[in-house]
């Protein structure tokens, strides 16, 4: 059995005036160890979906089962990993905001959530920070505690959005390989989401691809072997002169 | 020594004593204008005496009382307010239609209402401190940005523990604004209360013993009492709540 079936889900909003869809009855699996990465331009729902798995949006219909359970809440077996820097609680240390998730979650007692924190810290090399507030960290600092967070909390999946899109192309591509290789370490099942080609067929094992207005599924293929200019034609149907041309 | 921001303060104060101290000698009406030495004379020794601390711990007694009722109800008025949409409206009518009105207004009704005593006064010091809590703790909990929001859900914490530790501390730079601003209001409005109605509410607060000192012409005490409000609202907006901002938003890199 898969880890998270989602099934012929759609998304709808309503903006005010009416109701847009986000994402039409789109389907996919992962399995554990995964790291499955949805790519599409900006329009493509592909955040949406990431919220609906983390409970934080209802489909319209369709079914999102993790470990066979509908998801109905957002809950610490699913963590959120996001693209902006202030996902950290700025009134705690970076150690703080580590065993606060534990302890909030019930996850672990006081005392071994410290000792997972400071692991977790060192992990992304970051030991010498433990005790600094988050405004005194760079952008990709604050996302690498943002990634020990949430590895420390050992959820089923990691669901990250854009998490190095606001970085710099040097930390972005350092921050790229320090996650593969802290998921070749503990084999984390990771859910993507990116508008980045590179950046998916880096990260991924495999990749969904999303077309835009409403958000369809257009191909799933394994990122190993996979051909950018291939995937920027499915994408865009070879039309690449609308201006969404991913240029990275 | 000039790079001192301390030293360079002190100096000035210097200066205006001195100034206060020349001016009111050359015109030698202490009826008018008592001397700065005597004015400090005046204050070592109603200190000594007892009747200012008295009058201090009175006017503060009052001012706690009234400060942590008004923030009870603005607590309870936010809690509706971010809980419903009514609640929400109600709090900006009230708001908008009491926060512009001087809480020493309400004093005559209050008096009619509750009677000569602390009651009346603690009524009026709920109203100035109220409003202006209540509005920045509800504008600070809207302004807490979504992404924080979602962190906070997603350890699946109660509703309570979401409020009290990611709502509330995430809000508190706003809060703080609010308390600082509360306290600001209650002070003034206290001293005025006590100044112009303290006999009536039988009270021996501050602004009763500047009142009181002012009927039986002890101008260097009128002073000391003058100077007495000033210490102390130095010592509250400055120390007490200058400390707090620095282990708390100034710490987190958080004021605004």
């Amino acid at each position: 059995m898969s880890l998270l079936a989602v099934d012929g889900v759609t998304l709808q909003y309503n903006n005010g005036t009416q109701t847009v869809i986000a994402a039409h009855r789109v389907t996919f699996k992962v399995d554990r160890s995964e790291r499955f990465v949805i790519l599409g331009p900006s329009g493509c729902g592909k955040s949406t979906i990431l919220k609906a798995v983390g409970g934080y949006v209802k489909p319209a219909e369709g079914s999102i089962l993790l470990n066979g359970k509908p998801v109905v809440v957002p809950g610490p077996d699913r963590i959120f990993v996001f693209q902006e820097f202030d996902q950290l609680l700025p009134w705690k240390t970076v150690k703080d905001n580590i065993t606060f998730a534990l302890t909030a979650s019930r996850t672990l007692p006081r005392r071994e959530a410290e000792d997972r924190a400071l692991t977790f810290i060192d992990k992304v090399n970051l030991t010498q920070f433990a005790n600094t507030y988050p405004h005194t960290l760079s952008g990709g600092m604050k996302q690498r505690v943002a990634i020990a967070r949430a590895m420390a909390m050992g959820p089923e999946i990691l669901l990250m959005d854009e998490p190095f899109a606001a970085l710099d192309a040097l930390t972005r591509a350092r921050m790229q390989e320090e996650l593969l290789r802290l998921c070749d370490e503990s084999k984390f099942t990771v859910l993507f989401v990116t508008h980045s080609i590179p950046e998916a067929i880096r990260i991924g094992t495999r990749i969904l691809l999303l077309t835009t207005h409403p958000g369809r599924v257009k191909a799933e293929l394994d990122a190993r072997g996979a051909d950018p200019a291939q995937i920027e034609r499915l994408l865009f149907d070879g039309k690449l002169d609308d201006g969404r041309k991913n240029v990275e | 020594m000039w790079n001192s921001g301390v030293a360079r303060k002190v100096l000035l104060l210097a200066i205006l004593a001195a100034a206060w101290e020349a001016y009111s000698r050359w015109l030698a009406n202490p009826l008018l204008f008592p001397t700065f030495s005597d004015t400090l004379i005046a204050l070592v020794s109603s200190i000594t005496s007892g009747r200012l601390p008295r009058a201090v711990g009175f006017t503060l007694t009052l001012l706690l009382k009234g400060y942590i009722a008004g923030l009870a109800l603005a607590g309870l008025l936010t809690a509706f307010a971010s809980a419903t949409r009514l609640g929400a409206d109600l709090l900006e009518i009230l708001t908008s239609m009491f926060n512009p009105l001087p809480s020493i207004a309400l004093l005559p009704i209050a008096l009619i209402w509750f009677g000569l005593g602390d009651n009346s006064i603690i009524f009026v010091l709920i109203h100035a401190v109220l409003w202006s809590v209540a509005l920045n703790t509800y504008a600070g909990f809207r302004a807490v940005s979504p992404t924080l929001r979602m962190v906070g859900q997603n350890y699946g914490l109660s509703t309570g523990g979401y409020i009290t530790r990611i709502l509330v501390p995430a809000a508190f730079p706003s809060i703080l604004t609010g308390l600082k601003v509360g306290w600001a209001f209650a002070w003034r409005t206290l001293i005025a209360a006590e100044l112009v109605f303290g006999v009536s509410s039988g009270s021996g607060g501050l602004g009763w013993y500047i009142f009181e000192n002012k009927n039986q012409l002890l101008i260097p005490n009128v002073f000391a009492g003058l100077l007495t409000v000033i210490l102390l609202g130095l010592v509250v907006e400055n120390l007490i709540f200058r400390t707090v901002e620095n282990v708390t938003v100034r710490r987190w890199g958080m004021q605004t």
